[in-house]
């Protein structure tokens, strides 16, 4: 594809939503606010923002019509980024609130362990675990911003990188995944829209990854 | 590691930045959304926008400002100043901030900190305290910028604002604010020790040291101030550069297009 690929931003509350939306326009991806399942015919790509508990974003999804078309999107391999709660929401269930979630992944979202301050609220380092495009041109260790009290926990094998879903870990208290990756998909728990420079590089790969699916 | 952050404040009235001594005599110090983009690009680790007028005037003009910043700076930004329903707290989140500030309101309303915590999730709700010293280890808080003693203490104030729901607390010294003589450290400290969340320091920072002093013997996680950058007395990457020297973990402001 050439040209600017069209993304849709899964809008299911009250989150803002200008930061993404202004941060993929200025990477060259033409944005479409997606609050219902027609809005996702003819997109390029799907992302899902957010911050808070899996439960009532579960409800609003439900509400709306989108949980059914965004798993057959995720159940395709087609390109999906998810932020933050839009991470959290791939695996099987929440510790927070016990909501069941997509279960693209395996594993649950669970309470940071032994966390100096909760919820984890600013930049940190983002440490690679393998490499892959969606961080080409950014330094390891590069600072991301957080705000979140839980994270994905993969189980046993899939933790320790056996079948190559982690990409990244961050710590504050115990590591955490902060990166996932698998076909098409990739999972973030900082927020590369509120980023600086390398969140903008991220979105742009993300966008490149868009451009080459 | 996590980083302290540095946040540099915006008190914004009728359109512009402006800047008082103890919340009085404002000064203008220039455009909200340019300067909050000179302020990313120099390294500010977030944003925060207070509404100091919003009280009592209209509060389109801040939404406008709050969308145009969002658009220009991709820092998180929390904004503050007379939120006072669930419904004007989503409108200024879909405006563009990451994070409300209730002061006033929820002192008056306790129960809206955890209603906004509910509906947006703990992490966007923060909860300011303005804080007088009424003794040795002792400060009451004070609403209405600063203009009316509440007889609350301020460390059950603090303790209970997270209870309810409060993902940050902001953190401020009437008695310091706008004078320059440093952060309130025993305040901080005592608060910080009472908390799981992050608290902010804010009010009375004169120089880098101060605001290794908040972080150091305050215990805070982060570290906001307005005048000393707005009037250029000290770059955002001085204050950085003091904090990594005296072994505090800071962001290194990227290579600035300055």
């Amino acid at each position: 594809m050439s040209g600017r690929p069209l993304v849709a931003v899964v809008d299911y509350g009250a989150g803002n939503l200008v930061s993404i939306h202004q941060a993929l326009t200025t990477v060259g991806a033409d944005v479409r606010i997606a609050e219902a399942p027609m809005d996702l015919a003819g997109v390029d790509a799907v992302v899902v923002p957010g911050v808070g508990a899996a439960a009532p974003a579960m409800v609003r999804l439900d509400g709306q019509g989108l949980t059914g078309p965004i798993a057959a999107w995720l159940a395709a391999d087609r390109p999906f980024l998810g932020i933050c709660l839009g991470l959290q929401l791939l695996f099987e269930g929440s510790d927070e609130d016990d909501a069941v979630t997509f279960g693209t992944l395996p594993g649950r979202t669970v309470r940071l362990v032994d966390a100096p301050t909760l919820p984890h609220i600013g930049w940190n380092q983002v440490e690679r675990s393998r490499a892959h495009p969606i961080f080409d041109g950014i330094e390891d260790a590069a600072d991301y911003y957080f705000v979140h009290s839980y994270a994905g926990a993969l189980p046993g094998a899939a933790a320790d990188g056996a079948d190559d879903i982690v990409l990244a870990r961050t710590t504050h208290g115990r590591s955490f995944v902060s990166a996932v990756a698998r076909g098409s998909m990739v999972g973030v728990q900082f927020h590369p829209e509120r980023s600086g420079p390398d969140g903008l590089r991220l979105l742009a790969n993300f966008v490149e990854l868009v451009r080459a699916a | 590691m996590l980083r302290r952050r540095v946040i540099p404040c915006l008190d914004v009235a009728d359109r512009r930045v402006v800047k008082g001594t103890r919340f009085v005599d404002l000064v203008d110090e220039g455009d909200p959304p340019e300067l909050a983009e000179r302020y990313a690009r120099e390294g500010a680790d977030e944003l925060v926008f207070l509404d100091i007028t919003a009280a009592s005037e209209r509060r389109g003009t801040l939404l406008d400002i709050v969308e145009r910043t969002a658009r220009r700076a991709f820092i998180p930004l929390t904004v503050g100043g007379g939120v006072r329903t669930v419904d004007e707290m989503r409108r200024v989140l879909r405006a563009g901030a990451d994070k409300v500030s209730l002061n006033t309101a929820a002192v008056a309303e306790p129960g809206l900190i955890a209603a906004c915590a509910e509906r947006f999730g703990r992490q966007a709700v923060v909860v300011a305290i303005d804080t007088r010293a009424t003794g040795p280890a002792a400060w009451e808080v004070v609403v209405q910028g600063g203009r009316r003693p509440t007889g609350l203490d301020a460390l059950a104030w603090a303790r209970r604002a997270v209870d309810l729901g409060a993902g940050e607390l902001l953190v401020t010294s009437i008695d310091r604010d706008g004078t320059g003589a440093g952060f309130d450290t025993a305040l901080l400290r005592a608060i910080s020790a009472s908390v799981e969340v992050p608290v902010i320091a804010s009010g009375g920072a004169a120089g880098p040291a101060d605001f290794v002093a908040a972080v150091r013997d305050g215990g805070a996680d982060a570290v906001l101030a307005a005048s000393i950058f707005h009037r250029r007395t000290y770059a955002i990457g001085d204050v950085k550069a003091a904090m990594a020297a005296a072994g505090l973990p800071v962001r290194l402001v990227p290579q600035a297009v300055a």
